[in-house]
């Protein structure tokens, strides 16, 4: 049995289904990333790990225990909650103190935690301060201290940079994973921002309508999402309904492209994927097709420009300029063109239209 | 600049009203208060809180507006704990159910009770029916605490249930996540984080139960004479006003005095409230 396990767990709310027999496996001291949009079940799925809900039907063990009646407060894991939940009536010490205190620890073991625990933060010499002094910043590092100082085996975290600004939350994407390597405990984190989720995780499982639509490594979710709404939802996609004729043959908008994709069958529908990064622009007539540039945005690192190729518009991301106007061809090697399963059941077919 | 002038402008109906209906009054009732009948400079309207009679009105006076305030805190607490956990969507429904008394005239809500307590009245009638000997409870102090509790719990009630439902949930979350159990929870941080509502609470009850004479004309049937009866007596059946209006200024300041107590209680933790 994996370390944590969510075995056929169901929860509704009212009449509304939030996570449908849900299954998903947590190996030991891993970062896992639970990503979706808002209302895809995430939050509910660390809810219920946390033990601050119940689920209707199904159990969760951790380490080959049933723990799905147990209380919150007798569970070994802590939670970093995403508004940081510090208790405004305690200065800093006696908010990271709380959970030490319960265990009943001795005054100079909660004093060397409280010490240890700030450092790793970065915030040394803060005991004393009050709540209200901190940034938001530095009170969801203090929600961190607390949690840890327990030593939990598992850690929560509830979308706990969504309320900083970008720079923060990059710097604090940084100092999570340092915190993590360092501990070395289980992270289960909850965020609908696929650049956190891509930078820090080394598994994601992407979420929608209370199913888990995707499980892999950053790498995999990028390359190779398994269906247009890990495709739509990672980054950004052409995502173009295409015809597959046979192995390493693909038909779509007209023409016949090589791909490097097997084991499809033949002339079977399907979505053809590809990243606005992997088209090249060059001379017309020199790629699989030919069309005109309609837009040309600049975005720092690249130019992002839309290219219309009879009914399609491309979206297309190059370093190089290109004249609203221009007419260009478009190749894709073949490496890069992502073939996917059309939804074939109601289940997928729903997650689709609901994208 | 313009902006401040135009707010402060706003404010000017309620400075009018403030001046003419309790500042000049007060002045009216120091005036009264220093002087004697014939309009000569005494202090004795305001020493005379040291005769025995007055003391033990006020002895009795803040013995009763302080067991009110007991029993009115130990009522509302749990009731508002209760209404805050109640999962339900129209939770203003429940607690306009709890302040639907206050709409009903107060003299008529007071006159009740003093129909169900008294010797032949509902509450014996109902024990006679069971068997039960009957109580002698009108015209006692026990009544006149009765009155006020009934009186005053929806404003212990109230700020009570706003601080509780200003807690965030994921606080009370978090302390359970850390392992507190239910009950360290409540002492830890849902007690001490609704202190603002349980000390406004103490000084709306407090403060009108220590100057209250109309619980105790009804209910206390002239036996239980407390400072506010005095003050009334003096200014209609003595119609000596200098000495009503030296025991209102003398009352006025135990009332001044007791809020500044709970406001230091109050100020400990963060910033002064009523006044």
């Amino acid at each position: 049995m994996e370390f944590i396990q969510y075995d056929h767990v169901s929860k509704s709310y009212g009449k509304q289904l939030v996570l449908d027999e849900l299954n998903l496996y947590v190996k030991e001291n891993s970062f896992v990333t639970l990503l979706g949009p808002s209302g895809c079940g995430k939050t509910t799925t660390l809810r219920l790990l946390g033990g601050f809900e119940k689920p209707d039907s199904g159990k969760i063990y951790l380490n080959g225990n049933d723990i799905t009646a147990l209380p919150a407060n007798l569970r070994p894991i802590n939670t970093v909650f995403q508004k940081y939940a510090l208790f405004p009536h305690m200065t800093i010490a006696e908010n990271i103190a709380f959970g030490l205190k319960i265990q009943k620890k001795s005054k100079e073991y909660i004093d060397d935690k409280i010490k240890y625990a700030l450092k790793l933060v970065n915030l040394d010499g803060f005991e004393k301060r009050s709540i209200d002094s901190l940034s938001g910043g530095q009170q969801q590092r203090i929600a961190i201290a607390r949690a840890i100082v327990n030593e939990p085996k598992v850690l929560l975290l509830d979308e706990p940079l969504g309320a900083l600004d970008l720079k923060l939350r990059q710097s604090m994407q940084y100092e999570l994973m340092k915190i993590k390597q360092e501990l070395g405990i289980t992270f289960i984190y909850v965020t609908h921002d696929q650049e956190e989720a891509l930078t820090m995780s080394d598994t994601i499982v992407v979420m929608n309508q209370g199913y888990i639509q995707q499980i892999g490594t950053p790498e995999d979710i990028y390359n190779e999402p398994e269906n247009a709404f890990v495709a739509d939802f990672i980054g950004e996609s052409n995502i173009i309904e295409g015809i597959m004729i046979k192995d390493e043959l693909v038909s779509f908008l007209g023409v016949q492209v090589p791909c490097v994709d097997k084991g499809f069958g033949t002339m079977k529908p399907v979505d053809v994927v590809i990243r606005p990064e992997d088209v090249e622009l060059g001379e017309p007539g020199k790629g699989f097709m030919d069309g005109v540039i309609t837009d040309c945005l600049f975005k720092g690192v690249h130019y992002e420009l839309d290219v219309q190729c009879g009914q399609y518009e491309w979206l297309v991301h190059t370093t190089k300029y290109f004249e609203v106007g221009q007419h260009v061809s478009l190749n894709v090697i073949p490496f890069n063109i992502q073939i996917m399963n059309k939804p074939e059941s109601e289940d997928e077919e729903v997650m689709k239209e609901n994208d | 600049m313009i902006n401040r002038l135009r707010t402060s402008f706003l404010a000017m109906p309620y400075a009018i009203w403030v001046l003419i209906c309790t500042i000049l009054p007060l002045f009216y009732i120091l005036g009264y208060a220093i002087n004697t009948g014939d309009g000569s400079f005494t202090l004795s309207n305001l020493i005379a809180i040291t005769d025995p009679v007055h003391l033990k009105s006020l002895g009795l006076s803040i013995q009763i507006a302080l067991i009110t305030t007991i029993i009115c805190l130990i009522l509302a607490y749990p009731v508002a704990l209760i209404l805050h956990n109640l999962k339900i969507s129209n939770k203003g429904f429940i607690v306009f159910l709890f302040i639907l008394p206050m709409w009903m005239n107060f003299m008529l809500r007071i006159l009740a009770w003093q129909n169900i307590l008294s010797n032949n009245g509902i509450l014996n009638s109902i024990l006679s029916a069971l068997g039960l000997p009957t109580i002698h409870i009108l015209y006692t102090k026990a009544a006149v605490i009765l009155g006020m509790v009934y009186d005053f719990l929806p404003y212990m009630i109230l700020p009570i249930y706003n601080s509780l439902s200003k807690i965030n949930d994921e606080v009370i979350e978090a302390a359970s996540d850390l392992g507190s159990s239910w009950l360290n929870t409540f002492f830890k941080i849902t007690l001490p984080l609704s202190k603002d509502g349980i000390i406004s609470g103490i000084i709306m009850v407090f403060v009108p139960a220590l100057s209250s004479f109309v619980v105790s004309n009804l209910l206390g049937g002239g036996k239980v004479l407390l400072i506010g009866n005095v003050i009334e007596q003096e200014f209609t059946l003595a119609r000596n006003w200098n000495l009503g209006s030296g025991l209102s200024i003398i009352l006025m300041l135990f009332v001044l005095a007791s809020m500044s107590i709970m406001n230091k209680v109050d100020d400990s933790e963060n910033g002064g409230m009523l006044i």
